[in-house]
């Protein structure tokens, strides 16, 4: 029997596990899929938002600017790189400067510190690639980036080194209520019990809500494509450019990340389809367009690779946190879920103490997530005492970012583990460069295999029917038959 | 009969025409030069091609060790020498030109390694 | 901090050969240095023969073409450091060049008068490539495949797609059919095949698989794995044509769509590119804009045949010798255009007077029979040769006498001028 149970191991659930664990309570994990970060924590803008976007007195204004001040201790403890580098939304002509002008006012109820406009020249004297075509931006300090799956990991990570344990593979399919609490069965059959249960099931919390008998929520997931470009591009623009949105759409952003590429996104279509992460060369195509139309010097031919993510909307068009019979609804946490999350986790922990959840402070509790070492980051002194402790990290596996084998070995050992290429490719950035793992994909499918002792075949891209390869050379299937 | 083959003895490509009676080329066309005919003959008679494959290493610092046959093989016969190719294990260590078969599905071709395993 | 004459950076079939001709020429303090277990580069995994017709006038195999110049490294008592990954490259105020390296062994700092670079090439990826639709397992360059089943044992899949016509994706339908798996095509975007002829009909006519011209996948299907893919016609604007869709059961997606020249170091180093090339600017003695730095092989230019590699690299080689003798490699210089469906040329410039007859590789954008290469200076023209057919997968190179090159008074262009009709 656990204390509490969180469904969902995405950006808000893996904060939440994180925060309950500074209290003395058994917390367990469950993520459907094979690790953490793998809905919409894995695909998004990587933005934390200033806060001037929703409107005054909703859910989504509240925690986005308590969770956009809290952001950059959360990260720190975290040992995850947080910019404050900053947003501006640009105004094409005066029905934009219009709107930028209610989004200032807007900030200004909603508690964003340090808003102000600009001229269109002004804008352009701190962004030299923005086009002269824009004529006015509201300027954001409080604006930042954050990498979502890495957040994700850490926070999971650190919630499990506090005794959190997290079950992959638990698809939640039942929920009973029980004397105590409930009883969550998954779809292999596994059971668990526990006291209190948080939904943070992102894109099926309205499925899980319904199974514990709420069945007032309706989700639908909104699709966003991207485009990444190579690190080399990576200094176009220093802020996060967002456009006016307007009745011609929500635009696209142009955004520096914390890895130092340029990031270019999201469309924005209603799909029906949970699962649909597909890219469209319509859309691919759309982000380009409207990329070029703030930073037209934006190099498009350095694209190193374009992906989707889900948005989880529901029906309301604000954040749903619902405490009712001894469950936690956090639902409908789409954009800025991720600038929102520290907060959300926060105040998830407050309404389960109202729902009875006894919040007895832990002694032990260690908000410093020990910080393994990434080599890109380190100067060559402290790489070379490394390497004298473990020559491992000296081998570089990952050339395009610089990824050592001593890293890939210790995602594969450290809390929450990677357990595949994906899962290694987030935790290390080994196959998140300008390759894309043409070179370092064979070694990272041999050191996985080799360090989780399964043969090279076994070992998957993203968990499941995901395999790298059909198996060693040998009889063909022809001749097996 | 008449076959259609580009030439590959050159980038030119030609489009050779090869007319044949009885499984004898009577005339080649197309090509630009006398390698070309020679090319079309031996392309509609017998047509070989040197086999590049590995084969499993034992005891060795490396899995696999590239091999070609020493001259080429009959095209019809690629996939029977494969098929024998994939059960051969040869004991590291392997040295470049070494023979690691003698005679390859009856041809008295050999195969040889391409290059060198050491033995781990 | 280590002091050297020369460092090598790269020890595949560029490095091996600078060093070569370097030692020759007399340099005795040089370095080779290379990420991998074994020296020989992408050859290793380049198991088919074919190599080195014009360098030894017999056809070898990847390790065997390599083999050679390890040979002579060897003899030569060459150093070469393995697992060692350069990550910096910086022009020091004193001209020397700052190498900063790293093995197992701890971080390297060398600095050297001279440096060749001879990094190689990249694939493509479907990132770049910007192909929609999911982002299953089984999506592979077709290098990438090479290294899993040449090095390493594995079949990557059994039902396989390719797109490119390059040729190493015409060599990998042909291994992986000899292993087992079915090739279902090869689509190539162009209307032309970009890879050898030689390899079209020994790879995909031998063994049937249809090479579909003027094809692309436009959407990957498959959310675990690769289940299959959409591809279609496209027209003379390279647009798929929507009639024309057609879905292609398969569980992998080979990409041979072309090679990258590795120039992150040249880059950080402030060497200038050709942006065409996407390889430094270099002088007919392969110097680049570093005086000092010299690069060869596919970090230069992607080259098909490797011979014409281990040539440019033995020029690259002797060059630096020179420059570390402290022969002058500098002088007045004269840009070399590409123009008239050429669409690069190396070297880039010239520095004059010429010290030897002049070769100039280059490639042209489309299928050409019976052009006329013509090098002209101004309105004058300097040389013209005629060429039977000109394809943009062959590199193409003429000789050009010093003799007629001298007193240039300003640039030269190559361009093509046309008998016959292009295709």
């Amino acid at each position: 029997m656990y204390d509490v149970a969180v469904i969902g191991a995405g950006v808000v659930g893996s904060l939440t596990a994180r925060a309950l664990t500074r209290y003395q309570l058994s917390v367990a994990v469950l993520e459907r899929a094979e690790d953490v970060a793998m809905g919409t924590s894995k695909a998004n803008s990587a933005i934390v938002h200033a806060g001037f976007d929703a409107p005054e007195g909703s859910n989504k204004a509240l925690f986005n600017v308590r969770g956009n001040a809290m952001m950059e201790e959360t990260a720190h403890e975290l040992g995850v790189p947080f910019q404050r580098n900053g947003s501006m939304v640009l105004a094409f002509g005066p029905e934009d400067e219009e709107k930028i002008q209610e989004l200032y006012e807007r900030g200004q109820k909603n508690g964003v510190p340090g808003l102000c406009i600009l001229t269109g020249d002004q804008a352009r004297e701190t962004e030299p690639a923005l086009s002269p075509d824009v004529t006015a931006a509201l300027l954001a300090p409080t604006g930042g980036i954050v990498c979502p799956y890495e957040l994700t990991i850490a926070a999971c990570g650190n919630a499990m080194d506090n005794g959190a344990a997290l079950l992959t593979g638990f698809e939640v399919t039942g929920a009973e209520r029980t004397a105590e609490g409930w009883r969550l069965s998954a779809r292999d059959g596994r059971t668990l019990d526990a006291r209190f249960v948080v939904n943070a099931a992102g894109l099926y919390a309205d499925q899980v809500a319904a199974l514990m008998g709420d069945e007032s929520l309706h989700i639908h997931p909104r699709r966003g494509e991207y485009l990444l470009l190579d690190r080399k591009e990576g200094r176009t623009v220093s802020h996060t450019l967002f456009q006016t949105p307007s009745v011609m759409g929500k635009g696209v952003l142009v955004t520096p990340t914390v890895d130092g590429n340029l990031l270019l996104g999201p469309t924005s279509v209603d799909l029906a389809d949970k699962e649909d992460l597909s890219s469209t060369a319509e859309g691919l195509a759309q982000v380009a367009k409207l990329a070029s139309r703030s930073v037209p010097s934006v190099a498009l031919r350095s694209v190193i690779t374009s992906f989707a993510g889900l948005r989880a909307c529901e029906d309301g068009h604000d954040f749903v946190l619902r405490a009712e019979n001894h469950a936690l609804h956090l639902a409908g946490i789409e954009s800025p879920g991720l600038s929102a999350a520290p907060a959300l986790a926060e105040e998830a922990v407050r309404l389960l103490g109202e729902m009875g959840c006894p919040l007895t402070p832990n002694p032990d509790f260690q908000p410093v997530r020990p910080h393994s070492p990434v080599f890109r980051r380190m100067d060559n002194a402290a790489r070379a005492a490394l390497i004298q402790q473990d020559p491992r990290y000296g081998r570089v596996v990952c050339r395009c970012e610089t990824v050592t084998e001593g890293e890939i070995v210790a995602a594969i050992h450290q809390n929450p583990p990677a357990r595949d290429v994906d899962g290694i490719k987030r935790r290390t950035r080994s196959g998140m460069g300008r390759c894309q793992g043409g070179f370092c994909g064979p070694q990272v499918v041999e050191i996985l295999a080799r360090e989780l002792g399964i043969p090279m075949e076994q070992v998957t891209k993203m968990g499941g029917g995901s395999r790298m390869l059909a198996g060693p050379l040998g009889e063909t299937e022809e001749e097996k038959a | 009969m008449k076959r259609n083959l580009t030439c590959i003895v050159c980038p030119m490509g030609c489009q050779l025409e090869v007319e044949l009676e009885d499984g004898k080329v009577t005339r080649v066309t197309g090509n630009t030069c006398k390698r070309g005919e020679a090319y079309g003959i031996a392309e509609c008679t017998a047509p070989t091609r040197t086999l590049t494959t590995t084969v499993r290493v034992s005891g060795g610092t490396q899995p696999l060790v590239s091999v070609k046959t020493a001259a080429p093989i009959p095209k019809e016969l690629l996939f029977d020498a494969m098929k024998v190719l994939r059960k051969l294990t040869v004991a590291a260590p392997v040295a470049l030109g070494q023979v690691v078969m003698e005679d390859l599905c009856g041809t008295g071709i050999g195969v040889v390694a391409g290059k060198e395993v050491s033995a781990r | 901090m280590k002091e050297l004459d020369l460092v090598i950076i790269g020890g595949g079939p560029a490095g091996l050969a600078a060093a070569v001709s370097a030692y020759d020429a007399g340099v005795r303090s040089l370095l080779i240095l290379d990420r991998e277990q074994q020296a020989g580069g992408i050859l290793e995994q380049c198991i088919h023969n074919g190599f080195g017709l014009h360098r030894f006038g017999e056809e070898l195999t990847g390790p065997e073409y390599a083999a050679r110049y390890i040979d002579e490294v060897k003899k030569r008592e060459i150093p070469v450091q393995l697992e060692t990954m350069v990550l910096d490259l910086q022009p020091l105020p004193d001209g020397s060049k700052l190498v900063t390296a790293v093995s197992s062994g701890g971080m390297l700092e060398l600095k050297a008068k001279a440096v060749i670079l001879a990094m190689g090439c990249r694939e493509r990826s479907r990132g770049a490539l910007n192909i929609p639709g999911t982002r299953p397992a089984g999506i592979y360059t077709a290098g990438a495949a090479q290294k899993f089943v040449n090095i390493k044992g594995y079949l990557p899949g059994r039902r396989v797609v390719i797109l490119g016509s390059g040729d190493i994706g015409l060599i990998m339908a042909r291994r992986m059919t000899l292993e087992g798996a079915k090739v279902e095509a090869v689509c190539e975007l162009m209307p032309y095949s970009g890879g050898l002829n030689r390899n079209i009909v020994q790879c995909l006519e031998d063994f049937g698989i249809p090479l579909l011209l003027s094809h692309t996948i436009v959407e990957i299907h498959g959310k675990e794995r690769v289940t299959g893919v959409t591809i279609a016609q496209v027209d003379e604007n390279r647009r798929p044509i929507p009639e024309t869709r057609q879905e292609i059961p398969c569980d992998t997606v080979l990409l041979s769509c072309g090679l990258i020249p590795e120039n992150e170091l040249t880059t950080a180093a402030g060497i200038p590119l050709d942006p065409v090339t996407s390889g430094a600017v270099v002088d007919q003695y392969r110097q680049t804009g570093c005086p000092g730095v010299f690069a060869c092989g596919n970090v230069l230019h992607v080259h098909d045949l490797v011979d014409y590699v281990s040539e440019e690299a033995a020029l690259a080689g002797e060059s630096a010798a020179a420059w570390l003798r402290g022969e002058s490699l500098s002088g007045e210089s004269v840009s070399l255009i590409p123009k008239d469906g050429v669409r690069y040329l190396v070297p880039q410039q010239l520095r004059l007077p010429l010290k030897d007859d002049l070769r100039l590789y280059f490639r042209v954008g489309a299928i050409y029979d019976k052009a006329t290469v013509e090098v002209r200076c101004g309105e004058k023209l300097i040389f013209s040769r005629k060429r039977p057919r000109l394809v943009p997968g062959e590199m193409e190179s003429l000789v050009l006498k010093k003799s007629l090159l001298e007193g240039l008074d300003g640039p030269l262009t190559v361009g093509l001028s046309l008998e016959g009709e292009s295709k």
